[in-house]
């Protein structure tokens, strides 16, 4: 996985529709001038279920308030290697994770890691908006409350709540339940309640794909301003919403062995985004992108 | 194939008339159901209703009709439900809580444990009687009291409650959970602040339902000595009866001013049951989830 200079990035014309040039030069640029500092320094990662693995030999560097984007196709492996960030994958008996993943220099899966203190710093926002059954308010303090953090409570969630650019919309009404939000709604909230515990990281699991286009706008435009303080990886199946908000892109794809009638996921190319968009290296990123595969 | 109103209305005869005898079939059946529970509640409340004044609600059993009451057993019925509540609940849900969220189907024990349980269920209630009876009455001298009775009953339905709550448990969706993980909390905390709260008008509604058949129950009580003459109130180690046992010894004496009596028994044990019920049934529709 060589990073591309930023500068060389070359000015070929988007070759997938859809996908606005300006956009990817205005990623261009961004990237260029933010330093690159490594958060997670994932290497010859393979995570299997029962046995079978699902996703094989990943190795790559996530950076520090980057946005980083796994794209692929269904059964890529994408979505269960976000939840090797946060050891989500410890709550499926079944599975079982190989290699490692260094962040800040430590081995989330070393023997003295505690996986509960791994999701205390790194968040995940999940596909479909999973409010707890309970009031606004005590869904963004669910997680203070969890970490014993009894002072300030109002305050902190006003905080998190207005990050999440959900402030103004449910100021009046924070002991209602949840579930009276619409869908966009619901999923800010989720993404304030995990603003609230002041993580690290912010993983997220295809966050737009049971919204509408206005909620997706609003979820991408937050992305944006979330990334200043956060690091932000976010599986997508969307390769716009790809282009639009990530620095970085990491491609994904199915290998299939006849013979055990396996599907694998690997990763096939990281680079920076404009770099996957226009000029990718491997021709099974090209064909995806181009919308002749997947 | 060319549509014409023909082809459009012709079915065969014999699907038709094997569909209206389905119909008529499942007709009857509701129609059974309902009579035979008219038939019993009409009947029961003819005879009975003239007799439910407060001296059934206060005094004592006694060898004259006009005096006899069914006081000891109404109370004795009450304070059973609050032991069993008591007892019931903590260890039904309990064990549910550890069979949905901690145990490890893979285990034998679990399984084992589990298959159990589903037996537990359907083992007949006469069993329990004489459990009671070899165990707890004679195996550790607990002798013929109240709490002896209970602790019949427990067993009796912890499967019940155990398979509702476990239910209950089971609705809660896995999001729910998963996002609590996600924000650092621990086992622990995502059972006790999100499983339980959410899954409690299930397990309340389970638990009612239980009650409710437990209260009805004579067979095991008799074995385990709910006596039936008692003059004063029950204490939980003391001697006591219960409201189906005192229906009972009515209906089994020669005189025909008993009979009237058991059936007033048994509309004072229905209001008992169909309160019961109905709290249930408004305490699922009060906090239905939708997730």
């Amino acid at each position: 996985m060589v990073m591309s200079d930023m500068e060389s990035a070359p000015a070929a014309p988007a070759r997938i529709a859809g996908v606005d040039e300006k956009i990817l030069a205005e990623r261009a640029r961004e990237a260029a001038s933010t330093r690159r500092d490594v958060l997670f320094d994932v290497s010859r990662l393979t995570v299997s279920y029962a046995d079978v693995p699902a996703l094989k030999g990943v190795s790559l560097e996530i950076y520090k308030n980057f946005v980083t984007a796994f794209i692929g196709p269904s059964g890529c492996g994408k979505s269960t290697f976000i939840r090797c960030f946060n050891r989500m994958n410890d709550l499926i008996p079944s599975a079982n994770v190989d290699g490692t993943i260094l962040y800040h220099g430590i081995d989330l899966y070393g023997p003295e890691v505690d996986s509960v203190e791994v999701r205390k710093r790194i968040g995940m926002v999940f596909q479909k908006p999973n409010p707890f059954p309970k009031s606004i308010y005590d869904n963004v303090a669910f997680g203070p409350r969890v970490l014993g953090w009894k002072k300030d409570l109002d305050a902190r969630v006003e905080r998190a709540l207005r990050h999440a650019a959900l402030w103004d919309e449910v100021k009046n009404r924070l002991k209602a339940s949840a579930y009276s939000l619409s869908g966009g709604q619901q999923q800010r909230l989720c993404i304030a309640r995990c603003l609230a515990v002041e993580p690290d990281v912010l993983l997220m699991d295809e966050p737009a794909s049971a919204l509408d286009p206005i909620s997706t706008t609003a979820i991408e435009d937050l992305m944006h301003e979330l990334k200043r303080e956060y690091t932000i990886v976010i599986v997508t199946h969307n390769m716009q919403q790809a282009a639009r908000v990530a620095d970085m892109t990491a491609f994904f794809s199915v290998e299939v062995d006849e013979e055990q009638d396996r599907r694998t996921g690997v990763l096939v190319e990281y680079d920076a985004t404009p770099t996957i968009f226009t000029n990718p290296g491997d021709k099974r990123t090209e064909d995806y992108v181009t919308g002749r595969f997947g | 194939m060319s549509v014409t109103t023909e082809s459009l209305g012709s079915r065969s005869h014999g699907d038709r008339v094997r569909g209206t005898a389905f119909y008529v079939l499942l007709l009857v059946s509701v129609t059974i159901g309902f009579l035979l529970l008219g038939v019993l509640l009409v009947d029961v409340i003819r005879k009975g209703i003239g007799y439910v004044d407060p001296t059934l609600l206060n005094e004592p059993n006694s060898s004259d009709p006009n005096k006899a009451g069914a006081g000891p057993a109404i109370r004795g019925t009450i304070y059973m439900m609050i032991l069993l509540l008591v007892m019931v609940v903590p260890i039904g849900v309990g064990t549910a809580l550890y069979l949905e969220e901690y145990a490890n189907r893979e285990r034998w024990y679990n399984r084992l444990l589990e298959i159990n349980i589903q037996n537990l269920a359907a083992v007949p209630s006469i069993v329990y009687g004489i459990l009671g009876l070899a165990f707890l009455v004679r195996g550790i001298g607990l002798g013929r009291v109240l709490l002896a009775g209970a602790l019949i009953l427990t067993l009796l339905v912890l499967p019940t409650v155990i398979v509702a709550s476990r239910e209950a448990i089971r609705a809660v969706p896995d999001s729910i959970r998963q996002g609590a993980y996600a924000l650092g909390a621990t086992q622990w905390q995502v059972v006790w602040r999100q499983v339980l709260p959410a899954s409690i008008p299930g397990i309340a509604t389970g638990s009612i339902l239980a009650l409710a058949r437990a209260i009805g129950e004579t067979a095991p009580l008799l074995l385990v000595g709910a006596l039936t003459y008692v003059a004063v109130n029950p204490t939980l180690l003391g001697s006591y009866t219960a409201l189906p046992v005192q229906i009972y010894q009515w209906i089994a004496r020669p005189q025909e001013e008993f009979r009237v009596l058991a059936a007033a028994g048994i509309i004072v044990l229905l209001v008992i049951l169909l309160t019961m019920n109905a709290f249930a049934i408004w305490l699922r529709n009060r906090y239905q989830r939708r997730w």
